[in-house]
């Protein structure tokens, strides 16, 4: 009971910090940035290489794989994104796709379809005992990640000036830019900030399950996003309480009632969260003024 | 008093629809102008357009001497030009002071204390929900936020679109002398308006628009005399 607990909860940490890259690109550019996904399992590659074939330490393959994606968001920001900015939201959400199967298909091209076994980082660190029930340090290591993003994050938006005027274009984008904010580049900014988390999630989630496949990041960036929409899209804590509560849910299905249902119990409770609060659990209330 | 702004032969298109015909006028240092006329003359379509949140087909603007020719929005605060919009659009889920601060994005933070001192001494209400969220002010309140927020980034020019829109009378006096005290305190004014009648008593000039196209200007406490102005926007 507490071990499956504690893997839904760290499986769920993985889905938020997935979840907080979708959340705030959603929240800023009002766009669902399907390729998010596949950030994800290029950031697992850039690891992995950085690991098994340069022998590079874990913390310098980590650093490797959020500079990597981060450059990598803001160019598929710039390159997709940014032309469509005026065109219609069906546009950009088709040109989400294709970047996710550009991706998908870049991986396959360069690492091929064999699956890469990902090295054990955290080999060197004890288990921890806990009544009983041994926590692997990959766990603990995740949940922690997922406490300090989530502090860092809401510091950022809520204290600093950067933060402050990403919650402004996110309300307005023509106010913003009468304040003097340049609202392409807090966009930019934003992509940024999503995929080098993507990098971080890819780490962890390899990390807790060591297959590394040109598709990996596909199913968890699909989970992560229905994460975002069950806290409330737009919302930070939302996206952090909708990730952790879909990890849960997905281990007790598996644990307790079955693994093939597994996913159809989490999308079904998804569904059933929607038609009772339709902006998600922590959503704001769409208001119209007249 | 030297010219702060000059607009001259502006036209623009909403895709194929000539919305500004021609229009020209001029602002002067420590002036009030205000471009008063009915719904759809184009009032705001100007205003956006001066503020860098339209591009104008053709026609120049010039601002303290420099052509403000393909300058975005977001940079043309920084010369000294701000816009508070129509229908206020405070940031409704921030504080009244993040609004504020906001307000001073392009400026240095060590100037920032001191101008929202200003501001609250101008909007005493402001500084005692400095905390509060902005989408639970009043209307009246958000059109002080708004104009505070505008302050903020110590304009030379302010434009204000529709100022009074949606308030009680008695709330319109006071934001309309409000708009006096910012005059005083060495900010021109740029003034949208259908409440003419108001604008016309605060302001040192007046162009009507109609149309797209400037039809009449000159003296405000002048026009305010007309018979025709006052037949077509001071109701009799």
């Amino acid at each position: 009971m507490l071990a499956n607990l504690i893997n839904g909860i760290s499986l769920g940490s993985v889905y938020a910090i997935i979840a907080l890259g979708y959340t705030m690109v959603y929240g800023i550019a009002k766009m669902l940035n399907f390729a998010h996904g596949d950030v994800i399992m290029v950031g697992g590659y850039v690891a992995f290489c950085s690991i098994s074939y340069l022998g590079w330490p874990p913390i310098l393959a980590v650093l490797a794989s959020v500079v990597v994606c981060t450059i990598l968001g803001i160019v598929i920001e710039g390159l997709a994104y940014k032309p469509l900015r005026n065109a219609t939201s069906l546009a950009v959400l088709i040109t989400a796709i294709g970047v996710s199967y550009f991706l998908q298909n870049a991986a396959l091209l360069i690492w091929t379809s064999n699956t890469k076994v990902f090295p054990n980082v955290f080999a060197n660190l004890p288990a921890i005992q806990l009544g009983g029930t041994q926590i692997a340090p990959v766990t603990v290591i995740t949940v922690l990640a997922n406490i300090v993003i989530m502090i860092a994050l809401t510091l950022f938006t809520s204290r600093t000036k950067m933060g402050k005027a990403m919650r402004a274009v996110s309300e307005d984008k023509g106010a913003a830019t009468l304040m003097g904010i340049n609202v392409n580049r807090t966009i930019s900014m934003t992509f940024a900030i999503g995929s080098g988390l993507a990098a971080i999630a890819g780490v962890l989630l390899c990390s807790a399950y060591p297959t590394l496949m040109p598709t990996t990041g596909a199913m968890p960036g699909i989970k992560a996003f229905t994460a975002a929409v069950f806290g409330g899209i737009g919302s930070i804590p939302g996206a952090m309480l909708g990730g952790v509560l879909l990890g849960v849910i997905e281990i007790f299905g598996k644990a307790y009632v079955s693994t093939q249902l597994s996913d159809a119990i989490v999308f079904a409770v998804l569904i059933i969260v929607l038609l009772v609060k339709p902006t998600g659990l922590l959503g704001h209330k769409i208001r119209e003024k007249v | 008093m030297g010219t702060m702004l000059r607009v001259e032969d502006l036209h623009v298109y909403y895709g194929s629809i000539h919305a500004i015909k021609g229009v020209s006028f001029e602002v002067n240092e420590g002036e009030i102008v205000t471009l008063i006329g009915a719904n759809g003359a184009g009032k705001s379509t100007t205003l956006n357009t001066v503020g860098g949140l339209l591009k104008a087909r053709s026609g120049k603007i010039s601002f303290m001497e420099k052509d403000l020719h393909g300058i975005g929005a977001d940079k043309v605060v920084a010369q000294g030009m701000a816009l508070c919009p129509e229908g206020r659009r405070v940031f409704q889920h921030m504080t009244v002071l993040e609004n504020l601060e906001m307000g001073a994005y392009t400026r240095p933070s060590s100037e920032v204390a001191d101008s929202l001192e200003k501001v609250y001494q101008l909007f005493p209400r402001l500084k005692e929900r400095y905390r509060q969220v902005a989408g639970t002010l009043s209307g009246g309140e958000q059109q002080m936020l708004a104009m505070g927020r505008a302050l903020m980034s110590k304009p030379k020019l302010m434009m204000l679109d529709e100022p009074s829109m949606g308030l009680a009378p008695i709330l319109v006096k006071q934001i309309f002398s409000i708009i006096e005290d910012m005059n005083k305190q060495g900010t021109t004014i740029l003034l949208v308006e259908q409440n003419a009648q108001m604008a016309l008593s605060v302001a040192n000039r007046a162009y009507v628009l109609e149309t797209g196209r400037i039809t009449t200007s000159g003296d405000a406490k002048e026009l305010a005399e007309s018979e025709e102005i006052k037949k077509a926007y001071l109701g009799g």
